[in-house]
């Protein structure tokens, strides 16, 4: 099940897409997010999809991958799908019991679940295709405006970049961990819901005190090597926008400009 | 005077116990001179204070009495704290647990950034360090794949992007598998032979401990032994009453000492065994 999510990985490679600079692509996705709250037709849709497919094709990550990673949200989508079938008010086209489907709700129903579609696939290419560095680097640059009014930047990319680190060894303790209570009769796998969390109390205590204690260890051996804040710190690789990277931004600033004005010029369904 | 990497003045750690509120000394009195391009070995059985002084000695920890200068800076002076663990790299038990990037460059590239080098720089440093220790070939890799040995190497090329002239092991390999430990080993005396770094390596291994210039024997926050390694180890039954193993030639040839045979008494390899016999 861990392993289906698709959300979050990096997909390696060396594309146009894979080599723009993370803050354009970060800026990019937002715009993104953004002008999909603004469709209210279906026509626009059809840009974006063309928009996605091409940004897929271009970074050449397979499209099975993406379909995957669509899986495990397929319940949210269904539930969405169904609340609005069900609930929209309007013209009745089919009545199954007490539950009434109208024409509104069929589109409406449509429209969301495309609309989420969309959400998930743009922002997991995203990550698909900028290395966690990357993105952590992107952000903290993006966010450096807002230190002046006190939002810790620095700290926070540093937290992101600690926490990607220490998953796998964490999830490797907790492997570990799992294999010595069962080696001494611990049960994982039976019982009810409530039995089975309170079998994972001798699994979660050892986890954190480990966890603390690696952090405190952390901390000195970061300190050892002069680790004092974000200020006067420089970078092995600095993020650095060439001409490529202006153009993109503007090409999609202009893109999503029109996608966003297609809202007041289109008929909404 | 030049020639002192680390002048440890009559210091003194204490700390609160946390069961009886009393004060207990980790490190009593020591005083300790690490000279320029030594290789000094600390040892000490668990609790004989030998990981405090490793602390004291870069400024992680202060002490309670007495001074600690390093190249002349004292660990107290403020201003001087970040030189002086720029000067004084530290290498920690745990790999897993001092490694803070995803990417091993990155990590490596971890303490010239906090230092504020330019940009090319680093990039100069980071390709250095990861020669020098042979992990070149796994410089775009993730850190948690990598063998014990291989992590720890990463440490070490860790602390020699910032350049320091003296690095401190602390029990850099008890954490590793035997191959590991040779890996690690090698690099180290290399970093003393080749490159002229100052080693102070604490360790309980006694075959690593045959390697320095000069060993001191902690026990119960003192120093109670000093000497070459071959006049510590010599001192079969006094190394023994610390808790405390010699090689195993050495003692082999102790045992051989006691049931007659006229061998000398202080052996370290092998080899000078083998040619005595």
């Amino acid at each position: 099940m861990l392993k289906d999510i698709t959300i979050g990985q990096y997909f390696p490679g060396d594309s146009i897409i894979h080599r723009l600079d993370p803050r354009i692509k970060l800026i990019i996705v937002f715009l993104f997010i953004g002008s999909l709250f603004f469709i209210n037709n279906f026509i626009p849709y059809a840009f974006i999809l063309a928009f996605i497919l091409l940004i897929i094709k271009i970074s050449g990550v397979p499209l099975s991958f993406i379909v995957k990673g669509l899986k495990p949200l397929v319940f949210i989508i269904l539930i969405t799908f169904s609340i609005n079938i069900f609930l929209t008010a309007g013209e009745v086209i089919l009545t199954i019991g007490p539950l009434t489907v109208t024409k509104e709700g069929l589109y409406f129903a449509f429209f969301m679940g495309i609309r989420l579609v969309f959400l998930i696939t743009g922002t997991s290419l995203l990550t698909l295709t900028t290395s966690p560095i990357a993105l952590t680097d992107g952000i903290e640059d993006l966010l450096k405006p807002f230190k002046k009014i006190g939002l810790p930047s620095h700290e926070l990319a540093m937290m992101m970049t600690i926490a990607l680190r220490f998953i796998p060894t964490l999830l490797e303790e907790t492997d570990k961990i799992m294999k010595a209570q069962m080696a001494r009769g611990a049960d994982f796998e039976s019982g009810n819901l409530l039995r089975r969390a309170k079998n994972l109390v001798p699994l979660l205590v050892p986890l954190f005190i480990n966890a603390f204690r690696r952090a405190e260890e952390l901390a000195t051996a970061m300190e050892a090597r002069c680790y004092r804040g974000g200020d006067d710190r420089t970078s092995l690789n600095e993020l650095r926008m060439d001409r490529k990277d202006i153009v993109i931004l503007f090409g999609s600033l202009v893109f999503f400009g029109l996608i966003i004005s297609s809202r007041f010029v289109m008929d909404g369904i | 005077m030049d020639d002192v990497m680390i002048k440890i003045n009559k210091a003194t750690y204490e700390y609160k116990s946390l069961i009886d509120d009393s004060i207990q000394q980790a490190v009593k009195n020591v005083d300790i001179e690490v000279k320029k391009g030594e290789f000094l070995v600390i040892l000490g059985h668990n609790g004989s204070g030998k990981s405090t002084l490793a602390k004291l000695m870069n400024g992680l920890l202060l002490p309670a009495r007495g001074d600690i200068d390093v190249m002349g800076m004292n660990t107290r002076d403020d201003e001087q704290i970040w030189n002086i663990r720029e000067k004084t790299g530290m290498v920690f038990q745990n790999p897993d647990n001092q490694i803070v990037a995803t990417i091993v460059e990155e990590d490596v590239a971890f303490g010239p950034e906090n230092l504020g080098v330019p940009q090319e720089e680093i990039r100069k440093r980071v390709d250095e360090a990861l020669e020098l220790v042979e992990m070149t070939d796994y410089k775009t890799h993730a850190p948690h794949l990598l063998s014990g040995g291989q992590k720890q190497r990463v440490a070490i090329a860790g602390i020699l992007a910032m350049r320091p002239d003296c690095i401190i092991f602390d029990e850099p390999t008890s954490m590793l598998d035997p191959s590991g430990r040779i890996e690690v080993m090698n690099t180290i005396k290399k970093l003393n032979k080749d490159d002229e770094k100052t080693i102070v390596l604490i360790t309980h291994y006694m075959d690593e401990a045959v390697e320095g210039d000069r060993v001191l024997v902690m026990e119960d926050g003192e120093i109670v032994m000093e000497g070459t390694p071959r006049e510590v180890f010599s001192q079969v039954e006094k190394v023994k009453s610390y808790g405390l193993d010699v090689p195993q030639v050495t003692e082999l040839a102790y045992e051989l000492r006691k049931a007659g045979l006229d061998i000398r008494e202080d052996i370290l390899s092998i080899e000078e065994l083998v040619e005595l016999l």
